[in-house]
């Protein structure tokens, strides 16, 4: 996936579990469960998202990987395909 | 993937010669496994599948048939219940329709009407589809009237993998097997993966993962809803292609699956649209995945009509690109 | 004739809005059908009918704030003749709602209907399922949204337009004004939240003499088993480890029966099922726990499902009556980010609150020797009036027994 598409993918499902939160506000390096008060069950309605939306699996050794915009762009683009 | 060592790199074939090198594996391991049909020995096979395979095995491996389609079913049927694995070839399924009793009333119906007590381990190759201005008689695609019927499985082999290795689950079978194989992809190209040795038959594959449409398809439509999905990413729209690879049983989890996320569905089918396997799909969407949908199934056939001889007219009647494009693009903006 | 009355939706509700009434006179009703959706300091709540009928008049206003208690409807038995309303009863001063009559009615609605002369008849507006369905859940009326799909029908797109995302914004655009349209729709207001739990609590410490116990338990095994599960599995099918405590403490609930009920009216009343109220924070501020029904005879991942959903519905609006009428004990977590035990105070009039701290690896004795273990904090909030610390010490045995066999529950 390009950068452009990961990151509308993971705003989108970021907007439907955090929906009151300020656009822009997250930076790139923040660890987004502190910055957006997400819970277990956020973070893996996070997680959800973003699998259903590429297709590609994230087994749970992985999720530390996602908790930064960084990371998150990181591990899509490397598994382009 | 090692592409040091020739043995174990990727290999460029033709759908052709991947089915040949599928019966030749079977003929090899299985000395129960014989291929009959008209012209698949001395002339190598009306589309050239079993080229060269009459010197390799001998005549009573590859057996040339009399111009029968009805006889030499039934005796594919006969030499199936007596412990042999047949593999039967209809020269096209146009000709299928001649041996239809056999098919329905014995191959399918046997094991059911004695109980269990006869199988029928069957396979039977066809090639289907139009694409070769073959005209009205021999470019139906019936793969999906196959579909209705109880008590036979009903492939359809969209990629040269597929081709290579559908035939030994369909020949490990119990049950009759129809493979159809869709003319013009004879002469595709693609590649194999020589780690593959095997491929499931239950299941469909998403071919290309998407977003935003899901395009359901099968055989000779599959390159082009792969090629509709390209044109549709120029544009920013994210189509996931399925291929169904089996058209009975139905994979419904995941034609289910993915329509229920892309909440969007074209159905790509070179049958003629009513009572077709697109029907069937449509049918079991709208009953269960109904909540999930988000816009009306589109479904891209053949127009209704006997497939024209004319180069032009037949192009205009078949299943294409823009059409699908088209339809797919109508669903998500449908400003 | 039965009357319909303004629930009572938590211990310290006295008023609700009726923002949208899902039936009219002449509907038919079954038990569990949503009659009403109304507005309480717990946001948007769908409120169930608990018998069959048809209603027969609807006594309150869409927009009217009323008292619990009030009446808000009537309805007819099933069977029952269009009756008067029975001697005693509070009588509305009200034109009778219209009957079953045989041949007049039949004969007056076609003509009502007639659309000669009369406004144009009510246009049908294009809903997809999926919008429909989303619409529900955010408890919009598709039908007042603008549709973009084919033939103007209204997608998830639009539903989802009505109530835009924070993120999908473009960054140029301007900031919404001060009050989020959400809010005045769909939401609750956090102010009024906060009075209520101010309420509830109060109450609570006022009248119910608590106990606590703790303990600290392994959960090797459990964590082990769940990385296991969770391995084999797409991440929609996956299990939280909170689902797991939820199930262990409503299995040890069922041995443990003196915890799971009621104290009213001087005496314990043991709840009806094991239905766990599960504490929910909202975003922006607030508190509900609404009940998973039956929870000891749920499986892990259907337990999950109810886990989600809950919350979804929780955070959105769209939570049902029976779901905070009909929690017998409440589980409280914090979960990984919070605090290391949490000691929770008991919803009247419940008689228990479990609580469960973060699941942190911590130093622990195994065989004679020192290992490092996920280790969890569990309490119980006992009402003593209801059970005393050795059946609370119970419990928690029992909990800690259950989550040692993580394959069993």
């Amino acid at each position: 996936m390009t950068e452009a598409a990961i990151r509308k993918l993971a705003a989108e499902v970021l907007g439907d579990i955090a929906p009151e939160a300020e656009p822009g506000t997250l930076s790139d390096d923040e660890d987004m469960r502190e910055a957006l008060d997400l819970d277990s069950m956020d973070f893996l309605n996070f997680v959800i998202g973003l699998h259903k939306g590429s297709g590609v699996d994230i087994p749970e050794a992985d999720y530390p990987k996602l908790f930064t915009m960084k990371g998150v762009v990181s591990y899509f683009s490397r598994d382009s395909g | 993937m090692n592409k040091a060592a020739t043995k174990d790199a990727t290999l460029t074939l033709t759908y052709r010669e991947a089915c040949r090198q599928a019966i030749r594996e079977a003929l090899i391991s299985d000395p129960r496994s014989f291929v009959m049909g008209e012209d698949v020995g001395l002339y190598g096979g009306c589309y050239a599948v079993t080229k060269g395979l009459l010197e390799e095995f001998g005549p009573s491996r590859i057996r040339d048939t009399p111009l029968s389609e009805s006889a030499f079913v039934g005796a594919g049927i006969g030499a199936a219940m007596a412990g042999l694995r047949p593999i039967v070839e209809i020269m096209t399924c146009n000709f299928s329709l001649l041996a239809l009793d056999q098919i329905v009333n014995n191959a399918a119906s046997i094991p059911h009407m004695s109980g269990g007590q006869f199988a029928v381990p069957l396979v039977i190759r066809m090639a289907t589809g139009a694409g070769r201005q073959l005209a009205a008689q021999h470019s139906h695609s019936l793969e999906g009237w196959y579909g209705h019927i109880p008590g036979i499985k009903v492939l359809a082999p969209g990629t040269v993998e597929d081709a290579r290795h559908m035939l030994k689950p369909a020949l490990a079978d119990p049950n009759p097997v129809l493979i159809f194989e869709h003319i013009v992809l004879y002469n595709a190209e693609g590649e194999l993966d020589p780690a593959v040795e095997s491929v499931d038959i239950s299941k469909a594959k998403i071919r290309r993962p998407g977003r935003d449409v899901s395009l359901i398809t099968y055989g000779n439509s599959l390159p082009k809803a792969l090629a509709a999905a390209e044109d549709l990413a120029q544009d920013g729209i994210e189509a996931e292609v399925v291929d169904l690879r089996v058209l009975r049983p139905l994979d419904n989890a995941t034609i289910f699956e993915s329509v229920s996320r892309t909440r969007r569905c074209v159905i790509v089918d070179e049958g003629w649209k009513s009572g077709s396997i697109s029907a069937e799909i449509a049918a079991r969407l709208a009953e269960e995945a109904f909540f999930e949908l988000d816009a009306p199934i589109r479904r891209i056939c053949s127009r209704e009509v006997p497939v024209p001889y004319a180069a032009h007219m037949e192009e205009a009647a078949l299943p294409q690109v823009p059409a699908i494009v088209e339809a797919a693009r109508s669903l998500v903006r449908p400003q | 004739m039965t009357d319909f009355l303004m629930p009572s939706l938590g211990a310290d509700m006295e008023t609700g809005t009726v923002v949208e009434w899902r039936v009219k006179p002449g509907s038919p009703v079954k038990k569990g059908d949503v009659i009403a959706v109304v507005e309480t300091h717990k946001g948007a709540i769908e409120v169930e009918c608990f018998e069959e009928g048809t209603v027969s008049e609807l006594c309150v206003e869409e927009g009217e704030e009323v008292p619990v208690g009030a009446l808000l409807a009537r309805l007819n038995g099933p069977g029952e003749p269009a009756a008067q309303p029975e001697p005693g009863e509070k009588v509305q001063e009200q034109a009778p709602a219209p009957r079953k009559a045989p041949a007049a009615e039949p004969a007056r609605a076609p003509r009502e209907r007639a659309p000669e002369g009369e406004a144009a008849p009510e246009a049908r507006v294009a809903v997809t399922p999926a919008a429909r369905r989303r619409a529900a859940e955010r408890g919009l009326d598709p039908a007042t949204l603008k549709g973009t799909g084919i033939d103007g029908s209204v997608t998830l797109a639009d539903v989802e337009a009505a109530a835009p995302s924070a993120f999908a914004r473009p960054p140029a655009e301007a900031a919404e004004p001060a009050a989020p349209p959400r809010k005045a729709k769909r939401g609750f207001d956090p102010d009024q939240m906060r009075q209520a739990i101010a309420a509830a609590m109060s109450r609570s410490k006022r009248e119910i003499p608590h106990y606590y116990l703790t303990s600290t338990m392994d959960l090797g095994r459990a964590v082990g088993w769940l990385e296991a599960f969770n391995r084999e599995r797409a991440p929609d099918e996956r299990l939280l480890p909170a689902v797991v405590l939820l199930k262990a403490t409503a299995l040890a609930l069922g041995k443990v029966p003196q915890l799971n009920g009621f104290w009213e009216n001087g005496a314990f009343r043991p709840g009806p099922g094991v239905h766990l109220g599960w504490a929910i924070s909202l975003r922006g501020g607030g508190l509900v726990a609404p009940a998973i029904h039956n929870a000891d005879k749920t499986s892990l991942p259907d337990l999950m499902a109810a886990l989600r959903d809950l919350v979804g519905r929780a955070r959105a609006g769209g939570l049902r009556s029976s779901e905070l009428i009909d929690p017998t004990v409440t589980i409280t977590s914090l979960g990984e980010r919070g605090a290391d035990s949490v000691i929770g105070v008991i919803y009247p009039p419940q008689v228990a609150i479990i609580g469960f701290g973060r699941i942190a690896e911590r130093p622990w004795v195994v065989d004679g020797g020192i290992e490092k273990r996920p280790l969890v904090s569990v309490s119980l909030s006992g009402d003593h009036r209801a059970s005393d610390g050795h059946t609370g010490g119970k419990l928690l045995a029992a909990i800690d027994d259950l989550l040692q066999q993580p394959e069993a529950l």
